[in-house]
């Protein structure tokens, strides 16, 4: 049995809208519904869908810049080797365990306050903490600049965002991501601003660093090739819920749901000679499946860890 | 070593990046122009003490409140017709002409006839040498009473603009940044504010008390720092409130008051000093009306020069006396344009989008 | 063999910074043939955009062209006058810009905003012809009629993109402009407006110069390309030649770094380093700091540059030919 880093169960977040002007009426919009996931250690789970699919919403809610408004986040505690549900955490305690789930955001150029220097910038999180003396955090901090690949260090410290190109930001803000030593990382879209020739060195260096510090990551993206090369697992999102979560391979190859096989089949492939498989968006292998493993649950198991949504998706898709 | 060599790059780096926005704001000729107003009338202001403090200027005549020069000239004694045009006088305009008086004027001298010529101080006296401005009707030298005047502005305008700034700097920050309850109070404050027309309410402030420089800014810098500018700087406060770098903060565990003071009010300090410089224009125009309604104390600034010169009748003299009113106003037109010219500099700096490649 | 629609040839332009001299497009020579689709790629920066400007002479202020020839259909388009230009700009060459979100006014009804550009045009036009004409564009790109009546606002995403197609081809271009008309839009819509666009230009017969970082969707959709670096183009030449058998170390570090979805997971090359600065001159090949086996001639700086013919129609740079 593996060990999980975190346990998502049927997470909701939902927002109230008001109707119009002069109305008094509220409508739900529920962003995120009823979700569930694990991420065992040391594996990325790549969470895929169109934007406005609720990706991000998770994601906030996950690192608790937005509260939810449901369901349970369980993480696991190194101190008592169990897992905790992050609902009971509060003050000191909850501050401490901000340090095991950090977030990387999309637009490098958004995110990191440009009137800092990088030195503070990645010293920020140690402050905050009040984790070593000066002299420590300096080290620190020169530490996992060579760990991201700015070097010579002392050379980006003392300088300012703008002065650095995205791909080199972005390198920062992994490094202030990953000073924390945590367990598991966010990722927000991290390379969809950046260009192609940059794009996989950040890919490889975020793998190689998973490895190296055994840090998981959910990484939201709207490319499934991007997920593939970067997750062990994909979920597929649609509307708020996840309708079909995989092994990478297995989803790709083998994609039951309709909004999966529709995702998968619209991706350009870099090769004129190769002709896109066209799936057939139809629902019988889903209804098929749903009736052999019975609708009473949001989610079936097909098989090799393969599962999927059982709700309704007719004409929405 | 590697210590050293940090804070040399990083003093180096910082040199070099205050070069660069000097450089960008150079690019504006408006910003270049105002600057070189503002540092005029600094220099200006500077200059008095300095001329008092080394004896060059006599304390005794050149002192802009109490100085006193008795100017003499002979004048002959005349009496203007009831009628005009006559021989020698157009219209009632040109009676007494120059080097004349008119013996109406004499009815407290004995004994002085039509004719004569008759001994008097001239006050206001037009510019000479020793007074290169003139001096007023009360044989001060305006050149001093100017100087004092750029002093008082100074003053005034930096004072009430830094005291506003910061009040809004603070509050818009705080109305932004905690939303709710706070932020609705803060905004119908400063609605109701800017509502108040501003100068009936320092014309009731002015009755009740009296007004000096010292609170004269004050009152400008609370009624600017709660007015339109806290609406302003909460709106860039809410454009960085959102920013990644903020939620990064959070995550890692940062509190309200150190994201607010490490990472909120650092990137809306561009803005508030932007406001800053602008609000000294409308400071100096305050004060120079208020001055000139006499419902300032103040011993002399560049609005009590006009209300003097208002007050003792010279005003709608034309051009006769142009050293009362011209160097007063313009100095006023001048600095109050020279700080906003600087202003609009600033901008091109602090905005990168108005910025010309 | 059709006939070149649209001849570029020995294009230079830069732009006039405080910096200096931005050297956007250097010595950019191509032709485009009736009814072809013509594929731009290459990173942020590298100069596809201001190609694209230049060809609808649509540049900003600060850009200057400096040299070369831009000739649609025989008649040379650098040096024309506004008023010439403005005829040929719709309906000799159009484009579908970046951000179509941006591209509507959103005061005005959609439908509205497209007639005002073919009464431009066509001057003579009644309103029912024009009506007719806006009804058998929007049914080309798989739009409702009524979509006309509608404010920008009211349109999503992929129907604005849908309606800035139509405003492109409202004036029966030769040519279409696409300068990465997708990248604001999701996988799933950004595969609908592909094969829409691509649905378009078979049907109409269009050149189409389509401009893209993304790799892939070149595949999908042109049937020659040039990969641009730092202003110059480095590799061109028919599309499944360049994929097969790419010469240039840039498009093949391109095509490495590029994941799929398809075919073996495999280890992808990252291109290290940042595009060089195009302010100023520079001698040599500009990709030789970033290549990964330069020879010692291109990393000295002396590699002669220019395109050399590697296959039938296929041109490569020749320092990075020679390179091997």
């Amino acid at each position: 049995m593996k060990k999980n880093v975190i346990e998502v169960k049927n997470l909701e977040k939902y927002f109230e809208v008001s109707g119009g002007f002069f109305s008094r009426k509220k409508t739900t919009v529920k962003a995120v519904d009823d979700i569930t996931f694990e991420i065992p250690f040391g594996e990325s789970l790549g969470l895929v869908g169109q934007s406005g699919c609720g990706k991000t919403t998770t994601a906030r809610a996950l690192c608790l810049l937005d509260p939810k408004t449901g369901g349970e986040v369980n993480f696991f505690n190194n101190e008592t080797s169990s897992m905790q549900s992050i609902d009971e955490l509060e003050g000191e305690e909850l501050k401490k365990f901000r340090r095991n789930i950090q977030m990387i955001f999309q637009d490098p150029y958004e995110s990191l306050n440009p009137r800092w220097t990088i030195k503070d910038i990645i010293l920020e999180p140690l402050n905050i903490h009040n984790i070593g003396d000066l002299d420590e955090r300096e080290e620190a901090v020169s530490e996992i600049l060579q760990t991201v690949g700015l070097t010579p260090p002392e050379n980006y410290m003392p300088r300012y965002p703008h002065e650095l190109s995205g791909g080199q930001r972005q390198r920062v803000s992994i490094a202030r991501t990953l000073i924390m030593k945590p367990k598991f990382v966010v990722c927000d879209e991290p390379t969809s601003m950046l260009d192609v020739s940059i794009r996989i060195s950040i890919m490889d260096l975020m793998l190689n660093l998973a490895k190296d510090l055994e840090v998981s990551y959910l990484y939201i993206t709207h490319d499934l090739a991007v997920a593939r090369y970067m997750c062990n697992r994909i979920a597929v999102m649609f509307n708020g819920k996840i309708v079909e979560i995989a092994e990478t391979e297995e989803l790709l190859n083998n994609p039951v749901h309709p909004y999966t096989k529709r995702l998968i089949s619209s991706i350009p492939v870099p090769d004129p000679s190769y002709d896109r498989k066209v799936y057939d968006i139809n629902f019988e292998e889903l209804d098929s499946l749903i009736e052999k493993y019975g609708s009473d649950k949001p989610m079936i198991d097909i098989g090799n860890e393969h599962y999927i949504a059982t709700h309704d998706v007719k004409g929405i898709i | 070593m590697e210590e050293n060599f940090n804070q040399d790059l990083q003093k180096e780096l910082r040199r070099e990046a205050i070069k660069r926005n000097w450089q960008l704001f150079k690019q504006s000729k408006l910003g270049m122009i105002g600057l070189y107003i503002v540092i005029f009338f600094l220099f200006l202001a500077l200059l008095q003490p300095f001329l008092f403090l080394t004896g060059i200027w006599n304390k005794g005549v050149y002192d802009p409140v109490v100085g006193y020069e008795p100017i003499k000239d002979t004048l002959l004694v005349v009496e203007c017709p009831k009628e005009y045009p006559t021989e020698k006088y157009e219209s009632y305009q040109d009676c007494p002409a120059k080097g004349e008086v008119n013996v109406k004027k004499l009815y407290m001298a004995p004994g002085v006839e039509v004719g004569d010529m008759y001994e008097t101080f001239i006050q206001p006296a037009p510019p000479s040498r020793r007074h290169i401005l003139g001096t007023d009707s009360l044989g001060r030298d305006i050149f001093s009473q100017i100087m004092e005047g750029s002093q008082v502005a100074f003053i005034l305008g930096l004072l009430s603009a830094t005291l506003g700034v910061g009040i809004s700097t603070i509050l818009g920050t705080i109305a932004a940044f905690f939303g709710g309850k706070i932020d609705a109070y803060l905004m119908r404050q400063s609605d109701l504010i800017l509502m108040l027309p501003s100068l009936p309410l320092l014309f009731i402030i002015s009755a009740f008390a009296e007004l000096k420089v010292w609170h004269l800014a004050v009152v400008l810098g609370v009624l600017g720092g709660l007015g339109g500018s806290v609406i302003t700087i909460k709106s860039q406060a809410l454009q960085v409130k959102v920013k990644p770098f903020v939620d990064s903060a959070r995550i890692t565990g940062g509190s309200n008051m150190k994201i607010l003071f490490s990472h909120v009010l650092p990137n809306v300090a561009p803005l508030a000093l932007l406001f800053m410089v602008f609000s000294v224009t409308g400071a100096i125009a305050s004060e120079s009306v208020l001055s000139f309604l006499g419902l300032l104390n103040i011993d002399m600034s560049w609005g009590i020069m006009i209300y003097l010169s208002q007050t003792d009748g010279f005003i709608f003299s034309g051009m006769r006396y142009w050293w009362l009113i011209l160097p007063a106003g313009l100095a006023v037109t001048f600095l109050a344009g020279g700080f906003y010219l600087v202003g609009r500099g600033l901008d091109d700096v602090f905005n990168p989008r108005l910025r010309k490649r | 063999m059709s006939k070149d629609v649209l001849v570029v040839k020995d294009l230079n332009m830069h732009y006039e910074t405080l910096a200096g001299n931005v050297s956007a497009v250097k010595n950019v020579s191509f032709s485009v043939k009736e009814g072809e689709s013509f594929g731009l790629v290459g990173e942020s920066g590298c100069g596809k955009t201001s190609v694209a400007m230049s060809l609808l002479q649509l540049q900003a202020d600060n850009a200057k062209i400096s040299s070369g020839s831009i000739s649609l259909d025989g008649i040379e388009m650098v040096g024309m006058s506004e008023s010439e230009l403005r005829k040929v700009r719709w309906d000799g060459i159009s484009i579908v810009f970046q951000g179509a979100m941006n591209a509507w006014n959103p005061v005005v009804k959609v439908g509205e905003q497209i007639r005002e550009a073919i009464r431009e045009h066509y001057p003579n036009n009644t309103k029912n012809e024009n009506t007719e004409k806006i009804e058998s564009l929007f049914k080309m790109v798989d739009l409702d009629s009524s979509i006309m009546d509608r404010f920008p606002h009211e349109l999503s995403g992929g129907m604005k993109q849908r309606a800035v197609i139509a405003l492109a081809l409202s004036c029966d271009p030769k040519v279409v402009i696409a300068d990465e008309p997708t990248t604001a839009l999701d996988v799933v819509i950004q595969d609908q407006i592909l094969k829409e666009i691509k649905k378009v230009q078979e049907l109409l017969g269009l050149s189409l110069i389509y401009i893209s970082h993304d790799i892939a969707v070149i595949a999908e959709m042109t049937d020659q390309m040039a990969v641009m670096y730092a202003g110059s183009i480095v590799e061109i030449g028919p599309t499944d030649q360049v994929f097969s058998n790419p010469k240039h170390a840039y498009t093949r570090l391109l095509l490495e770094s590029t994941p799929s979805v398809v075919g073996e997971k495999k280890k992808l090359r990252s291109l290290e380093g940042e595009p060089p600065s195009l302010i100023g001159e520079e001698n040599g090949c500009s990709f030789s700091p970033r290549c990964p086996d330069p020879s010692d001639k291109c990393k000295s700086g002396n590699s002669e540059m220019g395109l050399i013919e590697v296959a039938d129609g296929h041109f490569a740079d020749k320092c990075c030919v020679e390179c091997g």
